[in-house]
């Protein structure tokens, strides 16, 4: 995986260019442009129903905006379709997932899916597999199933799931709602571990602190770009308050 | 699919009265004599067992991921359509005086049904419940009309389709479920990844490039199917209730691949148990069935309350430390899950 991220050092992973979306004739996304460098740790922050998950799903082309552009390793977002490049773990995923007969590794092995739908598994592909368990120290509990695991061990398997498909991309939607403070704490060493190797992360996350804190540039939204740059600008200026007030205004709008 | 059961009726034919014949029946009537159940012998008693084999392994592979998807609904839909797929064949063999299998028509109707559904469900502005339920009432709807339309002349016939029967399995039927059998078998075993990529996250599959409508379009497919080729012997009512039972009753699985292996091996046990039981008190195979598949449901669900850790299961002193303090203290306190955790956790 490193050896793709050198390659791909100049060109961005994703585009953003005057991006609108609106469900209906309600907009979540106003006129947002921004570009993610390779190596960011980004973190993304709003208001709730501020439009992050639908901008999160416009740049991995699983929605097309109503206007503007939305480049994803270079390719228009919505017809990318190097799958291995991307790992997404969407929000809720965890509990969703949590109910189905499925072990640690058979989840950790859907990473490897978009590089083998069908046929064996390859010696690369199982070496890929065994690394991601290791990396985030599932080996002892493969063979549990996921529905049994603790909230903190259900999201260290989804980011084993992310780690064995050797993207270069990884989104997180708000992935540690429901875990526990201390993993909570060891997860995001984790992504700033991972991050140092070399994988851009998205991260969307409602603890402003914890964003502050590890990401390397901060995105505030609500509906419209707020901010773009470093966090310690972004703990300075009045970005957050001003999008959350703006929140306030759209809600009084409505009544 | 008229295309394919019209060419297994001309090319298949003969290799397949072989089958059923001198390898199939042969081996039933060794069985016959070693078990002492003389009804082996019977040649439409080794058809129904043979259906019954085939329902069991289609059945939960279908409705594993139906049920984990939480479209189990689906199945009873397609299943109440196709019954409308059978009335539409009679009404038109009657008004065109031809002589096409209602099968036939099910088939299709059921299958453009799936798709519709599947079309309802992604852009559909109203819930997928009432869709479905909208769905289903209106195709046995139209079903009953157009039985009516004909002077009551095609009703004959019908009580075998709504409920099952397992002496008037033709042999063409049985061909039709033996062939379906490999199908699907062939279908899931091709599929296998993509379909439980997308039934475990359908949305990071998504991003990771599988294309979730064609494969939520192929389970659909693959459930009508199951449901028509299986309706003869189940009846239209009670057919989606082997796509269902025994994928419950095999939940405590740990891996999905041995849910897979147990739903079919629990469905097996069902259909054989109900299908002797049947025969031997001439009650109605597709009822026997189902209730004898709703009986190793709750006998698993009091095996796995009363805490015996089957293999299944997984050993972990943890696991019986936890029985233990439930069972001590009344109630189950298990590891703390900041999400509620799920009932089935406790199991």
């Amino acid at each position: 995986m490193n050896g793709t991220t050198v390659e791909t050092v100049s060109e961005a992973v994703v585009t953003v260019e005057n991006a609108s979306f609106a469900f209906a004739d309600r907009p979540v996304v106003d006129d947002v442009s921004l570009e993610i460098e390779p190596g960011a740790f980004l973190g993304l922050v709003g208001p709730n129903g501020s439009g992050k998950t639908t901008l999160v799903e416009l740049m991995l082309g699983l929605r097309r905006p109503d206007s503007g552009a939305v480049r994803l390793f270079g390719e228009p977002a919505h017809a990318f379709d190097d799958g291995e490049r991307v790992a997404y773990v969407a929000q809720h995923a965890t509990k969703a997932a949590g109910r189905m007969p499925v072990t640690v590794r058979e989840a950790v092995t859907m990473g490897r899916y978009p590089h083998r739908l069908v046929g064996r598994f390859s010696e690369t592909d199982r070496r890929a597999i065994d690394n991601a368990l290791e990396r985030v120290d599932l080996t002892e509990l493969t063979d549990r199933r996921v529905s049994r695991l603790s909230g903190g061990q259900r999201q260290r398997v989804f980011i084993a799931r992310a780690l064995a498909a050797e993207a270069d991309l990884l989104v997180l939607d708000e992935p540690t709602v429901g875990v526990d403070a201390e993993s909570r704490e060891a997860f995001y060493d984790l992504l700033h571990d991972l991050n140092a190797n070399g994988i851009t992360i998205i991260l969307i996350e409602h603890d402003i602190g914890v964003v502050t804190n590890h990401a390397t540039e901060i995105v505030c939204i609500n509906r419209e770009l707020y901010f773009d740059g470093d966090p310690e600008t972004f703990v300075e200026t009045n970005a957050l308050a001003d999008a959350y007030g703006a929140e306030q205004a759209v809600l009084e709008h409505d009544h | 699919m008229f295309g394919t059961t019209a060419s297994l009726t001309l090319f298949a034919f003969a290799p397949f009265d072989w089958f059923l014949d001198d390898l199939y029946g042969a081996f039933m009537e060794v069985l016959a004599r070693v078990l002492g159940m003389p009804a082996l012998e019977y040649a439409f008693m080794q058809r129904a067992y043979l259906a019954a084999i085939c329902i069991g392994i289609i059945g939960p592979l279908v409705g594993t991921f139906l049920v984990h998807r939480e479209m189990s609904m689906i199945a009873d839909t397609l299943a109440h359509t196709a019954f409308a797929g059978v009335a539409v064949g009679l009404f038109v063999n009657n008004a065109l005086s031809l002589s096409l299998a209602p099968i036939h028509s099910a088939l299709v109707v059921a299958v453009g049904t799936a798709l519709l559904v599947e079309l309802l469900v992604q852009y559909g502005d109203v819930s997928t419940d009432t869709s479905l339920a909208m769905v289903l009432t209106g195709g046995f709807a139209l079903g009953s009309v157009l039985i009516t339309a004909t002077d009551g002349g095609i009703a004959v016939g019908i009580d075998a389709y709504l409920f099952g029967s397992l002496a008037t399995v033709s042999k063409a039927s049985v061909g039709l479920l033996v062939f379906m059998t490999g199908l699907v078998s062939a279908a899931v075993a091709v599929a296998y990844r993509p379909l439980l990529y997308v039934t475990f996250d359908a949305t990071a599959a998504r991003a990771a490039g599988i294309s979730v409508t064609w494969y939520n379009r192929l389970m659909v497919v693959l459930t009508a199917l199951v449901v028509v080729s299986a309706m003869q012997v189940m009846g239209v009512i009670l057919v989606a209730a082997l796509l269902v039972i025994p994928v419950a009753t095999a939940d405590g699985s740990r891996s999905f691949k041995r849910s897979l292996l147990a739903g079919v091996l629990v469905a097996e046990i069902t259909v054989v148990t109900g299908v002797t039981l049947s025969y031997q008190y001439g009650l109605a195979a597709g009822g026997t069935i189902v209730l004898t598949g709703i009986g190793l449901y709750v006998l698993s669900l009091v095996y796995r309350r009363l805490g015996v850790p089957t293999r299944m299961q997984h050993r972990t002193g943890r696991w019986r430390l936890n029985k233990l303090s439930e069972r001590i203290h009344g109630d189950a306190t298990a590891e703390p899950k900041a999400d509620g955790g799920s009932d089935d956790e406790r199991r």
